[in-house]
């Protein structure tokens, strides 16, 4: 069973087991446009929350995404270094950037659900 | 004094096509709309995409040899400028550096009256430029007309059946056409390296007239972020970035704007440099760059040469949707300015390979 939880800077986690897919959120990317690149952490580094784990360059400006969580980075989404544009078709999806083994499933508690994430949108719009 | 960003004429019609809006130089502009930065340039280098750039400043100097007194302010050559016809040229200050660049249109065959065309951070501080400098002259700002340009290779078509004769207007002329009633200032110029042209009209009517360009099936609007990306790969220089108050045009490679006679005469602020710079050579030099790699490299990222050695910096730079790959432009020691020239652009510590090329990056495909 997985579940998605997510930053207020717009990162979100699907957690698996001890494993977080981490990718930008819908919204995220929308608000980016055209994605054009992706610069993804190497297998093995080990992320800190709030710590920079890659950057997202669109047309107009570059980014920095963070990680939500400690953990070790197990997987890359190589697709994306081919075809950066999954990020905007498919950003919770297809569109993911790493994979982490999570390091203390006790730091997921200071994420937002789904509901909570949703009302800080909710609050900018 | 408010913060808040200046509606255009044209809010209401962004705001209805679904535009994303950002602050720009004190106006509130679409960066983009529904159809997205890559979508809308690709659009205009293949049919005809319509800008608001109301947000620039326009306004009509004229008095006594208007031509030859504007001509103390700027090196462009003003008094061989035929009438009707436009040059591109740069406000210098006394080091020789560009306070800003413009577009002047000769609308007199005395030489008495131009039409000026300046960028919108820069226009309050250019207009009190002009009016300390040239108090005898008259300077009526255009604040109550709007700017839109209409730029790609089926500008002219779509123009046309709107405004009968249009198409007939040669490259960098001005020619005034009747619409509706209202006088429109029709210039065949803009800033995306395509056929097109910047059509001044009247505030009140800027939204109809935008409406009835934007039912033909050649045209879309499109934001600032297509804006800024078709006018790099054209090789142009955006005021602020790639040129600037440190910058003077010969450095940014602008000696084609200045002609012989005021290479040799001078009697522009700066004129000094700019000859000096001419007789001996710059100290650096704006060159294109087009990178190896996927990752692109902004403004401010160093450029060093083969040996690590840094030669210069990054002053626009980002992906180029017509080429696929990202491209720069930046200053470097002349030595590296060579087209071919390997370097690297320093981008979050890392060296990304790039090499200098000649502008444009895209061909240009001006109305000739």
């Amino acid at each position: 069973m997985s579940h998605i939880l997510f930053t207020k800077d717009h990162e979100y986690i699907v957690v698996e087991g001890d494993v977080g897919t981490v990718g930008i959120t819908d919204f995220a990317q929308c608000q980016l446009g055209d994605v054009v690149f992706v610069e993804l952490p190497e297998i093995g580094k080990a992320t800190k929350p709030g710590e920079q784990a890659g950057v997202v360059e669109s047309v107009k400006a570059a980014s920095d995404v963070f990680a939500p969580i400690s953990g070790e980075v197990v997987e890359v989404n190589a697709a994306l270094e081919d075809n950066p544009a999954l990020v905007n078709e498919d950003a919770q999806g297809k569109g993911w950037f790493y994979k982490v083994k999570i390091a203390d499933p006790a730091e997921l508690e200071g994420l937002m659900d789904e509901a909570a994430y949703k009302a800080l949108l909710d609050s900018h719009a | 004094m408010t913060d808040l960003p200046s509606p255009t004429p044209l809010h209401a019609l962004h705001l209805g096509l679904g535009g994303r809006m950002v602050p720009f130089a004190g106006y509130d502009l679409p960066v983009n709309y529904p159809a997205g930065i890559i979508a809308e340039h690709l659009w205009t280098r293949e049919n005809a995409g319509l800008f608001d750039v109301s947000h620039m400043g326009q306004a009509v100097l004229s008095g006594p040899a208007a031509a030859q007194r504007l001509e103390s302010l700027l090196p462009g050559d003003l008094q061989a400028l035929p009438l009707r016809r436009i040059r591109y040229s740069q406000f210098t200050n006394e080091d020789g550096g560009i306070l800003d660049d413009l577009m002047a249109t000769r609308l007199d065959a005395a030489g008495e009256k131009l039409f000026l065309v300046v960028n919108a951070a820069c226009k309050g501080q250019d207009f009190a430029h002009l009016q300390a400098n040239l108090p005898d002259l008259r300077l009526d700002i255009l604040h109550d007309r709007a700017l839109l340009a209409l730029q790609g290779p089926k500008a002219a078509q779509a123009l046309e059946r709107h405004i009968a004769g249009v198409s007939a207007l040669a490259f960098m002329a001005q020619q005034d056409f009747i619409w509706r009633g209202e006088t429109l200032f029709v210039s065949r110029s803009g800033y995306t390296g395509e056929d097109g042209f910047e059509i001044s009209i009247a505030a009140d009517f800027a939204s109809d007239f935008a409406e009835t360009l934007l039912a033909e099936e050649e045209v879309q609007a499109i934001g600032l972020g297509a804006r800024d990306s078709l006018r790099l790969e054209a090789g142009l220089c955006l005021y602020g970035h790639d040129i600037d108050t440190t910058t003077s045009p010969i450095e940014a490679g602008l000696n084609w704007s200045i002609s012989k006679r005021r290479r040799a005469e001078g009697g522009f602020p700066g004129a000094a440099r700019v000859q000096k710079e001419l007789a001996e050579g710059v100290a650096r030099l704006r060159v294109g760059l087009v990178l190896d790699g996927k990752a692109p490299a902004r403004e401010g990222a160093d450029i060093a040469d083969e040996s690590g050695a840094i030669v210069g910096r990054v002053t626009s730079g980002g992906f180029a949707p017509s080429l696929s790959k990202p491209i720069a432009m930046g200053y470097v020691a002349p030595r590296c300015a060579a087209p071919g020239t390997a370097l690297s652009l320093i981008v979050r510590g890392k060296p990304l390979r790039a090499r200098v090329t000649a502008f444009p990056f895209v061909p240009n495909r001006y109305h000739r």
